[in-house]
Parts: C-alpha cells; sequence; structure tokens
C-alpha cells in the first residue's frame, strides 16, 4: 500500500505525462461519457419535472434503493468471508473455485435469472421444498429482487476483497498470531482495517452492479409495479412507448447512483487512502 | 520506456480504433448485397420481426434462400415496438413485420414505410396453463384469482394490450402477479411452472410444445391481433425486401404461418 503511494508521488513529480498514456485516456474517457451526454441532450426538459415526481418514479426508485441496499448487505454478510478463504484460506481446488465465484460475471444474466428460477423458483430443486415446508416463493416478489441482484453483484464484491487481501502483507498477521491472537480477532482487529479500501471499493462496485441490474431481475423477479418493478425495469418498459420517459427515468438513475458513489468516495474511500 | 513497448502500445492503439471503425461499419456491410435483377433476388435481407414470428420467418427465411440461391436472409426478431424504435432511429432493414398495426403505424408515420403496410396473418390469445394444469384453471375469470400465479404481458407490449382487451371484453380483472416485457418471457414462465396460468398467443402455445397447455376462451375474439408487413422506405435491398414479402403472402407462406396456428387475414 505505502510503496504503491510512494511510487505514485514520484511518477507525478517526474512532469508532464506520456502521450501514449494520455491519449488513449482521453478516448476511453470520452468513450465512456459521450453517451451519457447522448441522453442528456435528449432529454425532453420541458416535461421532465412532471415525470419525475410521479408515483411511479418515485415507487420504483424506492424500490431500488431499498433492493440494490439490502443485496448489497447480503453481499456483504457473504461475500467478505468467501474472499477471506479464497485468499487466505487452504482450501482444495482454489483455482476451480476462484472461477466458479466469477460465473455470474459471464453468465448473460437473463440465463442467471433462469438459472436462479431452476433452483429457487417454485418447482426449483430448493424452491418446491421452500414452498412446501415454509411456504416461501420467492419468484414475483420483493425478496426476489434482491436476491437476483446479490446472485450478479457478489462476484465483484469478493473479487475486489480477495484481490485487497492478497495484496496486504500477511506478516502482520502473522504478527498478531505469534503474540496469541485468534483467527477471528486477527481478522477483525488486523486483516479487515488493512482491506477496509478495498472492501468499500468493492462494496461501492456492488452496489452499483445491483442497482442497474436488469436482466435477471425480470427473468426472476418479473415485473409489477410497486413490488419488482425497480428503475431498470421501468426504463425499459418506458422505452417500449414512450422514449421521452425511459429517458427521464434513466437521467434520475444517473444522477442518483452518481450522488450516492461520489459522497461515499469522499467520505470512505478519499478518507482511507 | 523502450522504442518496442511504445510501438506496441501504439499498435493497439491503432488496433483499438480499428475495432471502433469495423463496428462502425457493420451495419453497412449487410448493406452491400446487390440489388438484384429482375429476375434472380441476390444479396443480404435484413428483415426485423416480431418476437412470436420467431419460428415461422425463420423456416420462411430458409425456403426462401432454398428458392433463391445467392439471397441471404438475416432476422432481427424482438418486441415489434423496440423493433419499430430500431428502424426510426435508422437501422438498416429491408422488411418490416409487426405484431401490432401501432407499431407499423409508429415507422410508417416517420417516413419508414414504403407503399401500404398488408396484414398477412392475424393471431389470437389463449389461456397458456403449464402441462397438467395444475392451477386449474377452465377459463378467464380464473384469472382474477389472488391464490394463483398469474402472467400477463405488459400493457406496453402487443400481447399485454390485446390482454386487457379481451379482460375487458369478459368484465374481468385479472390479478397478475407479474407484467413480462415480452410474449416469449411469459412462456417461459409458465413453462418452468412458475405460474399457473397466462395470457399469450395460440401460436406460442403450438410452439410451446407438450410443456404448456392452450385454452381457449370466447373472449379472444375481441383482442384479435393484426400482423402488418412492409418494405422499408430506406431498405438497402429494395428488390430483395419486396421479393421476402410476396414470399410470405405467397400460398406457400401462408401454408407455413397457417400451420403454426395463425389465422389468415
Amino acid at each position: 500500500m505505502t510503496r504503491a503511494a510512494t511510487r505514485r508521488r514520484t511518477t507525478r513529480a517526474r512532469g508532464r505525462p506520456p502521450v501514449v498514456l494520455v491519449l488513449p485516456a482521453v478516448l476511453g474517457l470520452a468513450f465512456l461519457v459521450v453517451p451519457l451526454a447522448g441522453l442528456l441532450v435528449r432529454a425532453p426538459w420541458t416535461t421532465l419535472l412532471g415525470q419525475l415526481f410521479s408515483e411511479e418514479v418515485g415507487q420504483a426508485l424506492t424500490l431500488s434503493l431499498v433492493c440494490a441496499s439490502l443485496a448489497t448487505v447480503i453481499c456483504l454478510v457473504l461475500g467478505v468471508p468467501l474472499a477471506w478463504q479464497l485468499a487466505r484460506g487452504d482450501l482444495p481446488g482454489r483455482g476451480v473455485l476462484r472461477a466458479l465465484v466469477t460465473v455470474p460475471l459471464v453468465l448473460p444474466p437473463v440465463v442467471g435469472g433462469v438459472a436462479l428460477l431452476l433452483v429457487l423458483g417454485r418447482r426449483g430443486l430448493v424452491g418446491q421444498y421452500l414452498d412446501a415446508w415454509f411456504g416461501i416463493s420467492l419468484p414475483f416478489t420483493t425478496a426476489g429482487v434482491v436476491v437476483a441482484e446479490a446472485f450478479v453483484a457478489m462476484p465483484f464484491l469478493v473479487i475486489a476483497v480477495e484481490g485487497a487481501l492478497r495484496g496486504a502483507d500477511p506478516r502482520f498477521e502473522e504478527a498478531a498470531a505469534t503474540l496469541g491472537a485468534s483467527r477471528w480477532l486477527i481478522f477483525r482487529r488486523v486483516t479487515l482495517p488493512a482491506i477496509a479500501p478495498g472492501v468499500v471499493a468493492g462494496t461501492v462496485l456492488c452496489w452499483a452492479r445491483a442497482l442497474g441490474e436488469f436482466g435477471a431481475t425480470i427473468t426472476f423477479a418479473g415485473n409489477f409495479p410497486g413490488r419488482t418493478t425497480t428503475m431498470p425495469l421501468a426504463v425499459y418498459l418506458a422505452l417500449e412507448t414512450d422514449p421521452g420517459a425511459a429517458i427521464v427515468l434513466s437521467i434520475v438513475l444517473l444522477i442518483l447512483s452518481i450522488v450516492v458513489l461520489v459522497s461515499l468516495r469522499d467520505r470512505w474511500i478519499g478518507g482511507a487512502a | 520506456m523502450s522504442r518496442s513497448s511504445r510501438s506496441s502500445a501504439l499498435a493497439a492503439a491503432a488496433a483499438l480504433t480499428l475495432v471502433a471503425c469495423g463496428s462502425n461499419d457493420a451495419p453497412a456491410a449487410s448493406r452491400t448485397g446487390t440489388p438484384g435483377g429482375p429476375a434472380a433476388v441476390t444479396g443480404d435481407i435484413t428483415v426485423f420481426a416480431a418476437s412470436s414470428l420467431t419460428e415461422t420467418f425463420t423456416r420462411l427465411g430458409k425456403d426462401f434462400e432454398a428458392a433463391n440461391p445467392g439471397a441471404k436472409v438475416t432476422f432481427n426478431f424482438g418486441g415489434s415496438s423496440a423493433l419499430a424504435q430500431q428502424i426510426n432511429s435508422g437501422a438498416p432493414a429491408d422488411v418490416f413485420a409487426s405484431a401490432a398495426p401501432a407499431n407499423m403505424k409508429q415507422v410508417s408515420d416517420a417516413g419508414g414505410v414504403s407503399g401500404s403496410p398488408k396484414t398477412f396473418v392475424r393471431n389470437k390469445l389463449q389461456i397458456a396453463v403449464p402441462a397438467g394444469n395444475p392451477g386449474k384453471v377452465t377459463g378467464l375469470a380464473d384469472l382474477a384469482k389472488q391464490d394463483l400465479k398469474i402472467a400477463l404481458c405488459a400493457e406496453q407490449v402487443p400481447c399485454g394490450a390485446a390482454a386487457r382487451k379481451a379482460l375487458q371484453a369478459a368484465g374481468v380483472t385479472a390479478a397478475p402477479d407479474t407484467l413480462e416485457q415480452d410474449v416469449k418471457a411469459v412462456l417461459t414462465k409458465v413453462s418452468l411452472g412458475e405460474v399457473d396460468a397466462a395470457l399469450v398467443y395460440r401460436t406460442d402455445v403450438k410452439a410451446a410444445g407438450g410443456k404448456v397447455e392452450g385454452i381457449a376462451f370466447p373472449e379472444a375474439d375481441q383482442a384479435v391481433n393484426d400482423y402488418p408487413i412492409a418494405t422499408l422506405a430506406k431498405a438497402p435491398n429494395a428488390a430483395g425486401a419486396k421479393a421476402f414479402v410476396d414470399f410470405v403472402l405467397s400460398d406457400k407462406g401462408r401454408a407455413v404461418l397457417g400451420a403454426a396456428g395463425f389465422d389468415g387475414p
């Protein structure tokens, strides 16, 4: 960590950055930002305010925020220990496990949704027992949205945290162990503080991915206003009849996520670095 | 930085630019089809068709290619409204087959249609239930039951609009658990047994085979969907477009569509 920071400082001190780096960087930035500009240019600004405060938008927005946040909490609770196992544990076949964790990244989200239906659906491998024994049916419920989002977003968190763990110096943990600390104590007091920036970065990525989730959500949880219609679903359906409204919804989602991410960054990532 | 690494970075940047250009040119490539002579139709023909036409049009495309060696039919299947928007945004399409006149109108209002669209088939709704009918559904009135899981199309897409009409005609207030983005998504939910009943097109029930059972209901007659087809004003391959539309409207085309459960116009 500190070594990397020193290196960064010396590069900065050496003066002008090389053109071969600046040019692609500018191109890359333009590639990412110009489509957003396109949305802003085409937005129906005159009707924007009216649509902004409609009940539909409020409902979808609340649902999106609640579900993405709940999904992120699930990912944190399950994902950080999983990342720790992958980085520090002595599991057999860790390479294979690591590849399996990234499956939801590669899987088209719609396929992920179908896979979830096959397992957790009313007639799914596990879902049939959930239904028969506890009367729990996840598809078409808000809980189903959270499950779908967590499934798709968790790899982002696991990969970020695992990377941070592998970059962290294990000697501090070893030192703590020689002083008699238990592994759980070491994890809480030594490991976790050391990888905090990585965890925060992973959490942010995970939340952002969950917020924008579309394919797995609409496939597994369906689409019903107030129950499972999150912002991306509302955007998609608005696009069918009223592209202007779709643009407004996208901009709302965009502004909101930028505000949350920037404020988090200043507060957590900025503070930690 | 060493010379070799700099030049390889430049090469990578050049490659990136090339890739960017390449993807720009992709639509143009399909435009290169020669506008065939009066006799034989050649070149690429790009057909935008409603997703409920997936099976029949794929078959018709193969038949057309067999009858016109040198022609290649490429399909873009999707929701009719999404397709209409793609066409209006300048997608290089030759033919548009929509599942509803409203979406064809979106294109013709924007001046995108050459000639006038023709209705080539009609489609009716059916109640689709999983094999074995676990919810014991018998008619449209069952769709109002709260304890059954019901899927409908969202009203923004043609099958949802038709479902609303049929339900209105029957005086039934449905209690849907989900409003899906297209008819195939509804069908997936039925064939997986996740819902007890859904409203889909008769042709979709037929295409799903044994996993889905269809139940006809009288009010379906009041929500018949007309499917219009048209050649497009900016068709890169106008001759091919006309030939394909003629083929769909021919007796051979009608036979394929009829076998799939579509009604004639």
